[in-house]
């Protein structure tokens, strides 16, 4: 298990630099290679979505995706989110609706509702709800999420 | 000098967000010391066995491996092999202290035995699977019914029997309430085992500072005061040489108020490496290891008159408490007082027998018992009123307490002997709103015209009252700096509950109103060395209580200061944001800033207000014995699929009393998240082990939480009775929604189900079981796990087993 593969991994639009076992996931690369810590785990088993980030676009658990599946493709996690003290909207919405308490499911269902209103940026109320069941929180009962995402919507429409 | 009222009560954006919202705040597997190690545990795959031996030669091979250590290899650095955790009763029969590693036998799957070390996480895990143990599997307890039967074998190989503890609940004439009675309904009950399931699982790092010798424990703990008393203990170390801090929790919901085998291990690991080292648990790890809840049976009996007034209960309950006493007999002891809280019982009598099983140990999870108390209360109530022909909201509606017998002296005592008194509130009013939002009245014709068209609906109701508040105290210390910001440092403990916003709220309401100038550090034993933390939904109340007294205390030393420099009365004085100044005179103002230095004083010169002592700081522990009581009204509306025996829940609404709310948003979000909770506890979570004490629901996709398409629509209403039992006239919040909940759901079920007369006393009721229910046919039934359950208490009662 000694032998680690060369990667250059492209995280919110930068260039990490990192050595890796083959089997490390990109959730634990993420997190202690390149020192972004704001994916949480949650379950290693991809049920829970706290560490969903966006790969190409798409929506993506990083507990079950091997570092070196990621080499070449866009990378966007939580840490990308913000520019400078701005947050992005998804954050303010969040925030305002007080869709977090602990706050260790957050980065994932932003970065899942992120990816996924650009798929789907008029959704339906059934829509949404169908989309957040992706992921757990075991803290807001969900609702507050809804409304933060409702929030966003209206904000974009 | 009025306070500023503007910041308290308002839903104000949280202090805690905006860490969270970046990435940037700090849980435990974010903290990486330069040169931490990884550690993994090797655990019991077995309910009950004795270990013959334990190989580690292999795993020493692992390239990376630093240390594999056993209990014998621990023992020279601790004083004690078990863990003192359980709070003191003279109940207990069975002394049952978990072990910091376990040596010659194990109790439960997923039980500590050996503790690897390696350079990664990686390398520990493969690891830790190459250390050989020799088990020798011994009789298994997995039932806490057959574990009372007098050829059971002992959940501990040396015990003679499992009954861990015995206690009882008595006041009132029993005997004459069942002897006059009218009527008399006799119910079987079963609760359930679930998890709390944060989605962060537990962690700790451990670091040893060498020039100073302290050694430095962050864990994902609710109660850091409580984990650095028994790391002090076992390490032999004086309480100046360890601290411990509670960084970023990502939920609790209970189990991390448990000071844990891990804790001690990376501990002690720490020192004795002088190297950071640090443990995540994993999901898996989570559903054999941390602690859980729920598991009841209950056999008990309610006396009313032909007008449904109850004249008394009694019964008998079994609660399961796992395999070692990790924190005490809170749980049932909750449970028996929480039944007769809401209403009007003159005669109550409960035998609880706390019983040994070879499963995780048993403490609090959201509710810490009180669910099932109310469960059994509610669903009593429902068949009182199916056997008196009667409405279910009227036969509550005659035994609720009533407003005028406030503050009501119950005839119980809390666990530490002070009484129990329901402080304020109106629970009749509360039920009558709850049921006019709900639509009670017209109920009966919706349920009507939906079953003519073949669709299966139902409604029901119950109520509760929570004990909140647990004193005695919490610590909270308020300090203007001289850079004039506030500082505020408190043993409270935050794990989600946005607890550091409630107490800015609190200290900004006297000190200016300006939250951004206000930081809370909770959880750090350094900071504060007296604390208890987070749990018992007590740190509004105790917490905020200090946080009151002291910042009036700092408020009091400004304006003695300010009235001195600005040659102005006190009353005249006033503070917006940083600024004190004379009324109507904003430009004749000094800043925090001016202010803290000049209390802070000169070398050589006398201090400004001599009376006042140095700086702006004050520091309280407002004693608390009496606790208060939050209630509420619950209404659930459900579809029951009866071809699936899927339930649909269409309304879910409460009405909630938590007295003054600090915050009205995040009361909301307590209580919507305690539902969430409550609805799982009802329809889905089913926390499984087969007869072996094997646990078979280890993930997320076997073991299930609720997610946001099985959340209804939630209508919450407040009502808020002011506490008179504390000045900020609040009580506490965090649990009260997961209360009522599964009651609710049930009765509703139950309602639905009427055509099939389908008796339900179980949580939860997954489809099939409901299926089984539904349609009874041969050869067809519930699963094993959920037939009736039956409890022969007159055999317990004739002290078989006494
Ligand atoms: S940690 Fe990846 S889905 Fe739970
Ligand atoms: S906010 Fe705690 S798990 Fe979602």
């Amino acid at each position: 298990m000694d032998s680690k593969i060369a990667l250059r991994l492209d995280i919110n639009s930068r260039d990490y630099h990192v050595n890796v076992e083959a089997r490390q996931t990109l959730a634990d690369v993420i997190r202690e290679e390149c020192g972004l810590t704001g994916t949480r785990v949650g379950c290693e088993h991809g049920v829970c979505g706290s560490c969903t980030i966006v790969v190409d676009g798409a929506p993506v658990r990083a507990c079950l995706m091997f570092a070196p599946q990621a080499e070449g493709k866009k990378i966007r996690t939580i840490e990308g989110m913000a520019e400078g003290d701005d947050l992005h909207p998804i954050q303010r919405a969040f925030s305002d609706n007080h869709a977090l308490q602990c706050g260790f499911c957050t980065p994932g269902f932003i970065m899942l509702i992120a990816a996924w209103l650009e798929q789907n940026p008029a959704p339906a109320d059934g829509e949404i709800t169908g989309m957040l069941s992706a992921n757990l929180c075991r803290c807001t009962g969900y609702r507050n999420i809804f409304r933060a995402v409702k929030q966003i919507v209206a904000e974009l429409g | 000098m009025t306070p500023n009222n503007s910041v308290l009560g308002a839903s104000v954006s949280r202090l805690e967000d905006h860490g969270l919202l970046t990435g940037q705040s700090r849980f435990i597997d974010d903290l990486q010391l330069p040169g931490t190690l990884s550690a993994a545990f090797v655990r019991s795959p077995y309910g009950h066995a004795l270990i013959n031996g334990v190989n580690t030669e292999a795993a020493c091979q692992v390239p990376g491996v630093v240390a594999v250590y056993t209990l014998t290899d621990l023992q020279p650095w601790l004083t004690d092999t078990r863990m003192a955790t359980g709070l003191p009763s003279n109940s207990f029969r069975l002394d049952v202290n978990p072990r910091v590693l376990a040596a010659d036998e194990v109790v439960y799957v997923g039980e500590p035995i050996a503790v690897v070390i390696a350079a990664s996480r990686y390398a520990a895990e493969d690891a830790a699977d190459l250390v050989e143990v020799d088990c020798e599997p011994l009789e298994v307890v997995a039932d806490c019914r057959a574990a009372l039967l007098a050829d059971s074998p002992g959940a501990h190989r040396k015990l003679s029997h499992n009954l861990v503890a015995a206690f009882d609940f008595d006041y009132g004439h029993v005997e004459d309430a069942f002897r006059q009675a009218d009527v008399i309904i006799n119910e079987s009950f079963r609760l359930h085992r679930g998890g709390a399931h944060s989605i962060e699982g537990r962690g700790a790092v451990a670091s040893h500072d060498p020039v100073t010798g302290k050694l430095t424990l962050w864990t994902s703990t609710q109660r850091p005061h409580g984990v650095k008393r028994v790391i002090c203990d076992l390490l032999g170390c004086n309480d100046d040489s360890v601290r411990v801090v509670a960084p970023q929790i990502g939920g609790g919901f209970g189990p991390k108020l448990v000071c844990y085998p891990e804790e001690v291990v990376v501990a002690v690991c720490g020192k004795l490496l002088q190297q950071p080292v640090k443990w995540t648990q994993d999901r898996y790890e989570y559903f054999l290891s941390t602690t859980q809840e729920r598991d009841q049976y209950w056999d008990v009996e309610i006396a009313v008159d032909n007008d449904a007034m109850i004249k008394g209960v009694r019964g008998a309950l079994l609660h399961d408490h796992g395999a070692y006493t990790a924190r005490g007999l809170n749980v049932p002891y909750a449970s028996g007082v929480a039944l007769p809280l809401a209403y009007n019982i003159p005669a109550y009598h409960l035998d609880v027998y706390a019983v040994l099983t070879n499963k995780v140990p048993v403490t609090p999870v959201r509710g810490a018992g009180q669910p099932q108390g109310v469960f059994v209360m509610e669903r009593l109530l429902d068949r009182v009123a199916a056997g008196l022909s009667l409405d279910r909201a009227e036969v509550r509606r005659r035994n609720l307490v009533r407003k005028e017998q406030m503050p009501c002296r119950k005839s119980l005592k809390l666990r530490g002997g002070t009484e129990v008194i329901l402080d304020s509130g109106d629970y009749p009013a509360t039920q009558e709103l709850a049921l006019e939002h709900a639509g009670w009245a017209a109920f009966g014709e919706r349920q009507q015209a939906a079953l003519e068209q073949g669709r299966h609906i139902g409604i029901g109701l119950a109520n509760f009252v929570e004990g909140t508040g647990r004193g005695p105290y919490e610590t909270v210390t308020v300090r203007i700096n001289p850079s004039g910001n506030i500082l505020v440092a408190t043993g409270a403990t935050a794990m989600g509950q946005s607890t550091q916003t409630m107490l800015a709220q609190i200290v900004a309401g006297q000190l200016g109103g300006d939250l951004s100038l206000v930081s809370v550090n909770c959880g750090d034993t350094d900071a504060t060395p007296l604390g208890f933390g987070g749990f018992n939904s007590r740190q509004t109340v105790v917490a905020g209580a200090s946080a009151h007294a002291a910042a009036r205390a700092v408020r009091d030393k400004v304006f003695r200061l300010a009235s001195r420099r600005l040659e102005a009365a006190e009353r005249d004085l006033e503070i917006n944001g940083h600024n004190v100044f004379v009324k109507d005179m904003p430009d004749r103002k000094l800043t925090f800033a001016q202010l803290a230095r000049a209390a802070s004083g000169l070398p050589g010169f006398k201090l400004p207000v001599a009376e006042s002592g140095p700086g702006l700081e004050a520091t309280e522990s407002v004693v608390i014995d009496d606790m208060v009581y939050s209630n509420g009204s619950a209404v659930a509306e459900v579809e029951v699929d009866i071809d699936t025996g899927q339930v649909d829940i269409h309304r879910f609404l409460i009405v909630h009393d938590c007295g003054r709310m600090i915050n009205p948003a995040l009361v909301e979000g307590q209580v919507a998240g305690g539902i969430a909770h409550g609805i799982g506890n009802a329809l889905f979570e089913w926390m499984g082990f087969d007869d072996n004490a094997q646990p078979v629901t280890t993930t997320f996709a076997d073991y299930l939480l609720v997610s946001a398409d099985k959340m209804p629509a939630l209508e919450l209403f407040h009502r808020e009775s002011a506490s008179p039992f504390n000045e900020l006239g609040v009580k506490g919040v965090g649990e009260s929604g997961c209360l009522p909940t599964p009651a609710a759901i049930v009765a509703a079920i139950e309602d639905a189900l009427k055509p099939f007369d389908v008796k339900l006393n179980q949580a939860p009721l997954t489809p099939a079981v409901l299926w089984g229910l539904i349609r009874p046919a041969p050869g067809i039934s519930a699963p094993e796990h959920w037939r009736s359950p039956g409890i022969d208490t007159a055999a317990y009662r004739k002290g078989v087993l006494l």
